[in-house]
């Protein structure tokens, strides 16, 4: 999509600098030393990745087996160019224009009960960000049984147009919060719409900042 | 014998997976802590119960 020479040549500093007209230079490094893992790089993922990027967290782990698709783009921070394309692949290319100078950490994988603990076990937090249900779980489980240092924030529940102010944050187990509705499953015809899809990544990606910043409470 | 669900007093069950079930869940949709602690999937069915144990079961709905 955008070629390298449309990027301005903005620095490492420059960045930082005008980070830092917005919120304390500590903040910025606590924002910037931290490592965040994003398992599903769908809706919910390719936004939270996004909001992290501007938000300045400085290493990115992002985890998904899937192309680009059609589908996808009602709802995901992909462009029509990008069909076809690993969505790992995309979306770096997306965070680079965003921040250049962040480490991104892109695995192109599909996660199972089997690789799962081995894959986010280095993440400290990690954002839950799959479509489907026994996937969710798989997933959450996995990690809080093998993985002792890690924080999950799983998404679950925003599926259509409902009031955004249903959708909520709370402290579910000792090391799990969970975002959502809770109650929205996909059914024929009531799949996700950006809004609603956004919302929830809004609270995963809040939370995930407020986590690094040493907030505990959702 | 009681056991504490998701805050609520419950009637217990011999073990998790048979607490699930009797309480509508399924048991591939959910993760479960068992008194502060996660309890494997792998182990739903070898995990008793006893008095006063308490369970949190998070249930998820699909779409991300």
């Amino acid at each position: 999509m955008w070629e390298a020479a449309d990027t301005p040549n903005v620095t490492k500093e420059q960045l930082q600098g005008a980070m830092d007209q917005r919120f304390s230079r500590e903040i910025r490094q606590r924002l910037a030393e931290a490592r965040v893992g994003i398992a599903g790089l769908g809706g919910l993922g390719s936004h939270i990745a996004v909001m992290l990027a501007r938000t300045g967290v400085g290493t990115l782990h992002l985890v998904d087996f899937d192309v680009v698709d059609l589908t996808n783009l009602n709802r995901q921070q992909y462009f029509l160019p990008q069909l076809g394309q690993e969505k790992t692949h995309a979306l770096c290319q997306l965070l680079r224009q965003i921040n250049p100078y962040l480490t991104l950490l892109p695995q192109t994988v599909r996660v199972t009960e089997e690789n799962a603990g081995e894959l986010f076990r280095e993440d400290p937090i990690l954002c839950e960000a799959f479509d489907q249900p026994e996937q969710k779980a798989m997933l959450v489980s996995t990690v809080l049984e093998q993985c002792p240092n890690t924080t999950v924030i799983s998404g679950s529940g925003m599926a259509g147009y409902g009031s955004a102010n249903d959708i909520h944050s709370r402290k579910a187990a000792r090391r799990l919060y969970l975002c959502g509705d809770e109650t929205t499953d996909l059914a024929p015809f009531r799949g996700l719409m950006a809004p609603r899809v956004s919302v929830c990544a809004g609270h995963q990606a809040n939370l995930a900042v407020r986590l690094i910043l040493g907030e505990e409470t959702p | 014998m009681t056991v504490t669900v998701n805050g609520q007093t419950q009637e217990g069950c011999a073990n998790v997976l048979e607490q699930l079930t009797q309480m509508g869940f399924d048991p591939k949709r959910v993760a479960v802590e068992k008194n502060g602690e996660i309890v494997p999937r792998a182990q739903y069915e070898t995990t008793p119960l006893k008095e006063g144990d308490k369970l949190e079961v998070v249930r998820f709905v699909g779409g991300g």
